[in-house]
């Protein structure tokens, strides 16, 4: 009896446990899910190419080797300096962007961040509808503004692809205080892709920028179950010696 | 017959008997291990104190090998942890360990603090073992406040930011004491660097000192169990109570057991879920510190926030100050403060045990408001329960003196 509610207890707190793994839903904003698949290799490798011609010119991932990405991604040494390395002679070179942080930093008013552990810090919901909340805001220096980051300095690098969105607000005035809430977005030039090749570009972009923030999860989530498996082997040996024990203990 | 001779001559006993005329070996093994006898019917609550030791053990093991890699200084502290995580072998492993390891030292501590108080284990004769152990427990909050700046991510730094500037606070001195904590105008490299000292050295040290004093004022007076009763009233021919059994090899296999269901969890979070949605590893602290840019939202790691709820509870900073070290002091009181003539929650009667369960939940719930804004309906709920945090302590002489408590029996009990 004692044994059984302790063995549920394990199983009941183990579940727990691998159930928080990642990013608890935060409250405020309701962020659309980016429903990654991190084991899509495919996805993967389209995330990277889409990080290398639309992020890397101007944001870092300073953490992150090119050949540690290659081995993950399954992609050759010829691969990685035909299609990914523009601005790399080695392999075992980091991503730096090829703009001078001092000149970006000037340019912006503040330098792009680094991208490398950008997933863990924020979340891979939040970067999704990061790229795709930006709409045209006539008031703002780059011309559109952003629904996730209001103010963002970073302009519409992926205009080409969505094409430009309008953003329409209701205004409720409720007690004398008046709060604009977002009502939705309404196409006004188109891309090159439409509405779901280009969320799926979105999504293979954050699937790669959630691998690159924690190169080692799907390893040690493998290693993990083996680790699981030797401890509830050595814990029936350990129980075993334990009664043996104690068989005299009246 | 010359062989025989020859061996009566040779000192008899071996190379054991060697060592224990130089050195008490044997007898101190006896002592502490072999016959240090405790009751039988240790119980769940028994095991977090063998835990702590465990987690001590990873995080000194882990600990090493961290700082064979670990840059502290400001420039490099943040991105030398992503070469341990990322470029040393294994270093993803032994960063998760010790990062896990922190928070699980607080898990077991926390535990093996409750169950002094669900037992009466702070009570005479152990009062000592006690205030020991709460020495510990200061200990270990400044040793987790110092590591958790090492990373120097976004909360390292405004967390040791708000927590060091409370010492601001304090009339007179304030300003020149928390300049003398930073050693500097700000948190800086210098604070970085001395705090790498404190937790790695100055403060390991006075953890280890403190645990064998605390292990040796235990092995003194023996341990307390689940019914509160001297074991050692009760002896047999032999001298050994007749309640106890010998630490190994009884409790050990039964600690062994314990041991690996710990593993297991806690290898569950370190392989399954090592940031624990953000309690564990703050999401904040992935970005590196930016002197510049203040988090929207600071909160300290859990096993801070039910003391933080209580600091930001009060509206004046010096107040909120006191009531913090009021808060984190009382529990030394306890040996004190309770006056109930029985140990064990099993013979206490129902105003001890309301007021044990309300205890808790006040600490879970300061726990979970420390995490939130303060603002609106957390700071009301945060006075609230702040209040009942200090009534548990304060009020406890009244309590236990007038609560009705059961006749304790002579010999402990023992399902087999």
């Amino acid at each position: 009896m004692d044994r059984l509610r302790l063995l549920s207890g394990v199983t009941a707190i183990l579940a727990l446990v691998i159930s928080a793994d990642g990013f608890a839903s935060s409250a405020g904003a309701e962020l659309e899910p980016a429903n990654i698949d991190p084991g899509n290799i495919s996805s993967l490798q389209r995330g990277a190419r889409n990080f290398m011609n639309y992020c890397s010119g101007c944001h870092s991932a300073q953490y992150v080797r090119y050949n540690t990405i290659g081995k993950y991604l399954e992609l050759s040494e010829e691969q990685l300096v035909d299609n990914l390395m523009f601005n790399a002679e080695k392999t075992f070179e980091t991503i730096q962007s090829s703009m001078p942080a001092a000149d970006a930093a000037r340019w912006y008013g503040v330098a792009p961040p680094d991208l490398s552990l950008m997933a863990r810090a924020k979340g891979s919901d939040h970067i999704y509808n990061f790229l795709k909340g930006f709409y045209l805001d006539p008031e703002s220096p780059t011309g559109v503004d952003n629904l996730v980051l209001a103010g963002t300095s970073m302009p519409h690098v992926l205009w080409e692809l969505q094409g430009y969105q309008r953003a329409s607000f209701a205004e409720h005035t409720e007690g004398g205080v008046t709060s604009r809430e977002f009502d939705g977005f309404e196409q006004v030039t188109t891309g090159m892709l439409d509405e779901e090749d280009y969320d799926e570009f979105v999504r293979d972009t954050v699937n790669f920028l959630a691998y690159i923030a924690e190169p080692i999860r799907s390893e040690r989530r493998k290693l993990g179950v083996w680790v699981l498996m030797y401890l509830i082997v050595f814990l029936v040996i350990a129980a075993m010696l334990k009664k043996q024990i104690w068989k005299d203990v009246k | 017959m010359a062989r025989i001779e020859a061996e009566v001559g040779r000192p008899q006993g071996g190379f054991l008997k060697w060592i224990d005329d130089r050195f008490p070996f044997t007898a101190t093994l006896k002592y502490h291990v072999t016959e240090y006898y405790a009751s039988k019917n240790f119980n769940f609550w028994y095991v977090f104190g063998v835990l702590a030791f465990v987690v001590l053990a990873i995080q000194l093991v882990t600990g090493i090998f961290l700082t064979m890699n670990y840059k502290p200084a400001a420039a490099d502290a943040f991105a030398s942890v992503e070469y341990i995580m990322r470029d040393v072998e294994w270093g993803w492993l032994i960063r998760y360990m010790h990062s896990t390891g922190a928070s699980f030292f607080f898990v077991v501590v926390y535990l093996h603090m409750f169950r002094a108080m669900l037992y009466g284990s702070y009570k005479k004769p152990r009062e000592l073992i006690w205030i020991i152990g709460m020495l510990i427990f200061f200990v270990l909050m400044a040793e987790g406040f110092a590591g958790y700046l090492l990373p120097w991510g976004q909360m390292s730094y405004w967390g040791a930011q708000v927590i060091i500037s409370l010492f601001g606070a304090i009339p007179g001195i304030g300003e020149a004491l928390v300049e003398i904590i930073r050693g500097d105008y700000s948190i800086s490299d210098i604070t970085l660097n001395r705090f790498f000292a404190l937790h790695v050295i100055v403060l390991p040290l006075a953890l280890i000192g403190l645990i064998f004093v605390h292990i040796v004022a235990l092995h003194e007076v023996g341990s307390n169990n689940p019914d509160g009763i001297e074991i050692k009233q009760n002896k047999g021919p032999d001298g050994v109570p007749l309640d106890g059994i010998a630490f190994h090899p009884y409790h050990t296999s039964k600690d062994l057991v314990a041991i690996i269901i710990f593993l297991m969890v806690f290898s569950a979070v370190v392989f399954f879920a090592p940031d624990m949605g953000g309690y564990f590893l703050e999401h904040a602290n992935f970005e590196p510190a930016n002197l510049t840019a203040t988090p929207e939202h600071i909160a300290p790691v859990w096993y801070f926030t039910p003391f933080y709820a209580i600091l930001r509870a009060v509206p004046d900073k010096l107040w909120g100050f006191i009531l913090f070290v009021f808060a984190v002091l009382l529990p030394v009181f306890l040996p004190w403060l309770d006056r109930a003539r029985v140990k064990s929650v099993r013979y206490r009667g129902w105003i001890y045990k309301s007021a044990l369960a309300i205890f808790v939940v006040t600490f879970l719930t300061l726990g979970w408001l420390g995490t939130m804004p303060a603002e609106n309906i957390y700071v009301i709920a945060a006075r609230i329960f702040s209040a009942l945090y200090f009534a548990f302590f304060l009020l406890m002489p009244y309590y236990t003196t007038i609560d009705k408590t059961k006749p304790v029996p002579d010999r402990v009990v023992y399902h087999g």
